[in-house]
């Protein structure tokens, strides 16, 4: 089979299930608070409606804020085009690394934060401070999860590091615990999810992601809330294939694919019970306990690649 | 302190609480108010009406030590228009005389602020609804939204966010303006006014005995207490004795309003807090506690249960033993849920030392009902001023010295349990005989007053009937509008994602506040 054929799988992939996951989680929190729910597949549902309905327009927008929503989608199907879900044999992830990922993830919030000043409402422009002051903590130490995973790999590449964690040979990285810690901190604060921001939160002034978006309709908040989706699908498989690479192909055959689908949907399913659980149990945390949150990721992160580099492992 | 000793010429009301009623002239008005506020008493409400002959009277009740109170009228001339301001010394008058202001035209002379309040510029300026030459209902062609002038602060970094009066949620209309640095907030100001509905003129068109209906519609999750003072007040004035059983009857409607408001707020402060799980938990408890109010008082929100001369209908032994049941079966949950809130550190987080209003702000500001409780305040007036049947019951009142959003928790938990408690008894110990005085409407003229301890506070009813026994003035006060103001000052130093949740924390009225 073609490498491009897996390429576009593994672009096809995430944008087709990125809204399962999304209704997957919020379906687990509906459980887990004694609530019906609405169902795994009101994303899909949302966004049917939302296309389907005129974009409205601020007077005061610019072309900015009708651009931003392609390049925030963009971005993120970018960014999970270079991330191996299925298997390690992606062309375009040779262009890219993990450290061109976290750009990715910078260029996706530099646009959704202009855009929502653009318009000039006190609530995107508070959101949209609120989203640097979490992007500026949460970077660093995504970058530091990162290095500690690709000193072992030798490449900051992620096919490379994946193979060298699932493929290589069997081995415990202690570096890798902490690094796996630090991750989900950084995982809770970049896609909005409590305890840092509330995504299913009506109160304006509590608003992260929300308030950033909030001038949005139509399609382009459709797409907005779609990159949202990817946004969280592409943190789960990094996840995955940073800490879980158990199941990912290392070529993209057919063989490999059916072992390959069914471990990381199995895998997702994990992740969003997690994810519900930590959102159920916990409440939100004051603003201004958001940096010592991700300063806990950034120490964990650190302590991840020391101790790679003095343990050697 | 003693209401004799102020002097002035005041006679006792056959009220079921501790009232007197005198009349006051310019001087006297403002040297009472200065006695009052010097030893501590309370302003409990100010408005004003236009007699039948065009005298103008501007009214005050003062809750002069503890539950005894003093209703002070104020003939003015009609060319002057003016009385002396009081705000000066209870700021809880300001947006009140206001108010006054709005619907009567009629100024505080003296006043620092005199900025319209419930008026946002639909009628003209020169109109004012409550005088007897309108009727209220005109329609002006020239509506002009104005321009509120709100006090804007100035420096460095400093902005301003305007918030509603359309919300992102679905919620009463109120327009909060913050004056903000970064995330702290310097200043709030509130505009509310947006629901206001011309409930005192539409009083008029009433006749005494159904008055008690718009009364219970003036705030919904209220209504219980409203119908109340407001039958209260009419059976004072026509002198009816009202049979025990049915007393009863509304403590028992009361309390479960009480349990019924609070379980929801309790949900609602736990998801503002970004907690969901707790909104769910409540939220299924409330919903099972307003599923019996349908079966057992015909209403999820008891509306028009109780009315003049008693209750509506009479609860069977059946309904009775549902009631007592629920108690039991609440309670439980009830504790489950405040160890899991209590035991919760993130809850806690958000919760200790957020909106903290500390009891001396709390006294001079006016703070009343659940949030003076929760400053300190030890007022209630199931206790102050105890009526039938709680004066037979012994309510324990819960006072928390804390003042922050933790503390308005602990006072609904207290609440719950204490209303629990209540219901209990009131149900086991229920008296027999007639749920309803079975009486013609008589056709005394008067005016008297109600007075009745509402989940958020006191809510007092000022009625004045004629001999037809149509309701000339009718004034139904919310406790919302001495804590309003009070928000302001809550959230002085907190950061702007935090008032939400203290805003939730008093949960207050805008309906009932706008009327």
């Amino acid at each position: 089979m073609s490498r491009a054929f897996s390429q576009l799988i593994s672009i096809l992939t995430p944008i087709l299930l990125a809204p399962l996951l999304l209704g997957w989680v919020n379906q687990m929190r509906a459980w887990l608070s004694n609530r019906r729910g609405p169902g795994v597949l009101q994303p899909y549902r949302m966004l049917h409606k939302l296309f389907n309905k005129d974009s409205v327009m601020a007077d005061t927008a610019s072309s900015l804020f009708r651009f931003a929503p392609y390049a925030v989608f963009g971005s993120m199907l970018l960014a999970n085009a270079i991330i191996p879900t299925l298997s390690t044999d992606l062309p375009l992830a040779s262009a890219a690394d993990a450290i061109a990922l976290v750009g990715l993830f910078a260029l996706a919030r530099i646009f959704i934060s202009l855009a929502a000043m653009d318009i000039g409402t006190a609530f995107g422009t508070l959101g949209a401070r609120r989203e640097m002051l979490v992007g500026f903590l949460a970077e660093p130490a995504l970058l530091t999860v990162l290095f500690s995973a690709s000193l072992i790999g030798q490449s900051t590449a992620l096919p490379t590091i994946v193979e060298a964690v699932a493929h290589k040979h069997f081995a415990i990285y202690p570096s890798l615990v902490f690094a796996g810690m630090a991750f989900i901190l950084v995982f809770l604060a970049e896609n909005a999810r409590v305890p840092v921001d509330n995504p299913a939160t009506h109160l304006e002034l509590t608003m992260i992601h929300e308030a950033m978006i909030l001038e949005y309709s139509g399609r382009h908040l459709a797409l907005m809330e779609w990159a949202a989706s990817l946004k969280l699908f592409a943190y789960s498989t990094l996840g995955i294939a940073l800490f879980l690479p158990w199941g990912i192909g290392q070529k993209a055959t057919p063989s490999s694919l059916l072992l390959a689908l069914p471990s990381l949907a199995l895998k997702l399913a994990l992740i969003g019970i997690v994810l519900a659980l930590v959102e159920t149990f916990s409440a939100k945390l004051r603003i201004f306990r958001v940096p010592e949150f991700l300063a806990t990721a950034f120490l964990l992160g650190v302590i991840g690649m020391l101790t790679h580099i003095l343990l050697g492992a | 302190m003693n209401i004799a000793d102020l002097e002035l010429s005041v006679t006792a009301m056959p009220t079921r609480f501790p009232l007197s009623r005198g009349t006051a002239t310019a001087g006297e008005w403002e040297s009472a108010a200065l006695a009052i506020a010097e030893n501590h008493g309370r302003l409990v409400t100010i408005w004003a009406s236009q007699k039948r002959n065009g005298q103008f009277v501007v009214s005050a009740v003062y809750d002069i030590e503890n539950g005894e109170l003093l209703w002070l009228d104020l003939p003015i001339l009609k060319k002057e228009a003016k009385y002396p301001d009081i705000s000066s010394l209870f700021p809880a008058a300001t947006r009140m005389q206001r108010a006054i202001k709005d619907l009567l035209g009629i100024d505080a002379d003296g006043a620092s602020d005199k900025r319209p309040w419930l008026s946002h510029g639909a009628w003209p300026e020169d109109y004012f609804p409550l005088r007897n030459e309108n009727t209220g209902k005109e329609k002006s062609s020239q509506v002009q939204v104005d321009d509120y002038q709100f006090v804007t602060v100035a420096g460095e970094g400093v902005h301003e966010i305007a918030v509603g009066p359309v919300h992102a949620g679905i919620i009463e209309p109120g327009h909060f303006r913050f004056s903000v640095v970064g995330e702290k907030t310097l200043r709030l100001e509130e505009r509310l006014g947006y629901t206001h509905k011309g409930v005192d003129r539409a009083f008029q068109d009433f006749s005494a005995v159904e008055g008690y209906r718009l009364a219970g519609r003036m705030s919904g999750d209220s209504t219980v207490a409203y119908s109340w003072s407001y039958c209260m007040s009419l059976e004072n004035i026509w002198k009816w004795r009202v049979p025990t059983r049915a007393l009863w009857l509304r403590a028992v409607a009361l309390e479960r309003e009480r349990v019924g408001n609070h379980l929801g707020d309790l949900g609602a402060i736990g998801n503002d807090a970004g907690f969901a799980f707790g909104l769910s938990q409540f939220m299924r408890l409330r919903e099972d506690w307003l599923r019996l109010n349908k079966s057992v008082f015909g209403h999820r929100l008891m509306m028009d249960y109780v009315l003049p001369g008693g209750v509506v209908g009479d609860i069977d032994p059946e309904g009775l033993l549902q009631i007592r049941k629920q108690c039991d079966e609440i309670e439980i949950e009830v504790h489950t849920l405040q160890g899991i809130y209590d035991d919760h550190s993130g809850l806690q987080d958000r919760f200790l030392t957020a909106g903290t209003v500390p009891k001396e702000l709390a006294v001079r500001l006016g703070l009343i009902g659940l949030a003076g409780r929760a400053s300190g305040v030890a007022h209630d007036v199931r206790v102050n001023a105890a009526a039938e049947p709680y004066s037979e019951l012994a309510v324990n009142i819960s006072v928390r010295e804390g003042g922050d959003v933790a503390a308005r928790v602990d006072v609904r938990f207290d609440e719950v349990f204490e209303s629990l408690r209540l219901i209990r008894y009131l149900v086991e110990n229920l008296p027999s005989g007639s749920n309803r005085k079975e009486a013609a409407p008589r056709n005394s003229s008067g005016s008297s007053a109600g007075w009745i301890e509402g989940w958020r506070g006191g809510i007092f009813t000022a009625l004045d009937v004629d001999s037809t026994g149509q309701i000339l003035r009718c004034h139904v006060h919310d406790p919302s509008w001495q804590n309003w103001p009070v928000i302001e000052h809550a959230v002085i130093g907190d950061i702007v994602p935090d008032f939400p949740l203290i805003n939730k924390s008093f949960n207050l009225s805008y309906s009932g506040h706008d009327r």
